[in-house]
C-alpha cells in the first residue's frame, strides 16, 4: 500500500443501553442474533477465525477475529474489497463494553483506510471539501 | 483517480450543473421549467445539463404528461463522501435496531 495515498480515518459512535453486558455481549456474539441487528454471518467468538457478513445490498465484507474478552471487548477486521476503488475499505471494528448503574455503554469504533477521494482533488479541495460537506448535512437531515 | 470520481467531478465541475444539482438536493423534485426559471440560463441549456447530470447517475427523471421532473439521487454521492461519514450512519442505524433486538430477547 503506498503511504502517501492513503489517511487513516476513524469513526467512533456511542450509546447506553438499559440492558446489563450479558446480554449484549450475546447479541454481539452470536450468529443468529448478530445476523438481527448487523448482517447475515458465520461469526465464532475465537481468535483467528475468519468470517463474512453479508450485506442486504449483496456486498460481502471480509472479517477475522482479533480479539475477544467476554462481556467487555470485541475486535474484528472489517475490509471491503471492490472493482472499484471508490468503494475499498480496510478497517477494524472494536466493540468496548462498560457496564455503567442503569445497563451498558456500548461503544463501536472503526479505523482504517477508505477510499482515497480527497487527494485527488489538488487545488479544488477546500471548495470540494465545503461542498461535500454541505452534502453531509444534507444526508444527515433524509436519515 | 477512478472512473467513478472522474465522471462524477466532471459533471460537478461545472457551476450552473452544480447549482441545478444542489437545488434539487435541497428543495426535491422539479420540473425543468420551475429549474430554468431560477437558473439564469435557457431551457436548452438547462435540459443539458439536467442530461448530463442524468448519464452521472446524480439525478433521476420521471414523465409525467408533457412534463419532465427531475429529483437528486444522492446515493450517486456514496464514492465522493468520507467513508467514515457513511458508517456513523451505519452504526447509528445498526444500533437502532440492536436496541429492538435486546427488547425482544429473554434475559
Amino acid at each position: 500500500m503506498n503511504k502517501q495515498a492513503t489517511e487513516a480515518r476513524a469513526v467512533v459512535v456511542e450509546r447506553e443501553f438499559a440492558f446489563p453486558p450479558e446480554k449484549l455481549w450475546r447479541a454481539l456474539t452470536q450468529p443468529h442474533l448478530i445476523e438481527e441487528w448487523l448482517m447475515k454471518n458465520d461469526f465464532k467468538p475465537e481468535v483467528g477465525h475468519s468470517f463474512n457478513l453479508r450485506g442486504e445490498w449483496g456486498g460481502v465484507l471480509d472479517c477475522k477475529v482479533l480479539t475477544v474478552e467476554p462481556h467487555k471487548t470485541l475486535t474484528y477486521s472489517w475490509d471491503f474489497a471492490h472493482d472499484d476503488a471508490a468503494y475499498n475499505l480496510k478497517s477494524v471494528v472494536t466493540f468496548t463494553l462498560t457496564p455503567t448503574g442503569a445497563g451498558t455503554h456500548l461503544r463501536v469504533e472503526q479505523s482504517g483506510f477508505g477510499p482515497q477521494q480527497r487527494q485527488a482533488f489538488g487545488g479544488a479541495r477546500a471548495g470540494w471539501e465545503k461542498f461535500l460537506g454541505n452534502l453531509d448535512q444534507v444526508l444527515d437531515k433524509t436519515d | 483517480m477512478t472512473g467513478t470520481h472522474d465522471v462524477l467531478f466532471r459533471t460537478l465541475a461545472d457551476p450552473t450543473r452544480r447549482a441545478l444539482f444542489e437545488r434539487l438536493c435541497r428543495e426535491g423534485e422539479q420540473t425543468v421549467g420551475a429549474l430554468t426559471a431560477r437558473s439564469g440560463v435557457s431551457q436548452p441549456a438547462v435540459s443539458k445539463h439536467l442530461g448530463l447530470l442524468r448519464e452521472a447517475g446524480l439525478v433521476r427523471d420521471r414523465h409525467e404528461g408533457r412534463q419532465t421532473h427531475y429529483s437528486a439521487q444522492l446515493g450517486a454521492l456514496a464514492p465522493l463522501m468520507d467513508w467514515t461519514s457513511q458508517m456513523a450512519g451505519f452504526w447509528q442505524n445498526r444500533f437502532d435496531r440492536l436496541e429492538d433486538l435486546l427488547k425482544r430477547m429473554d434475559q
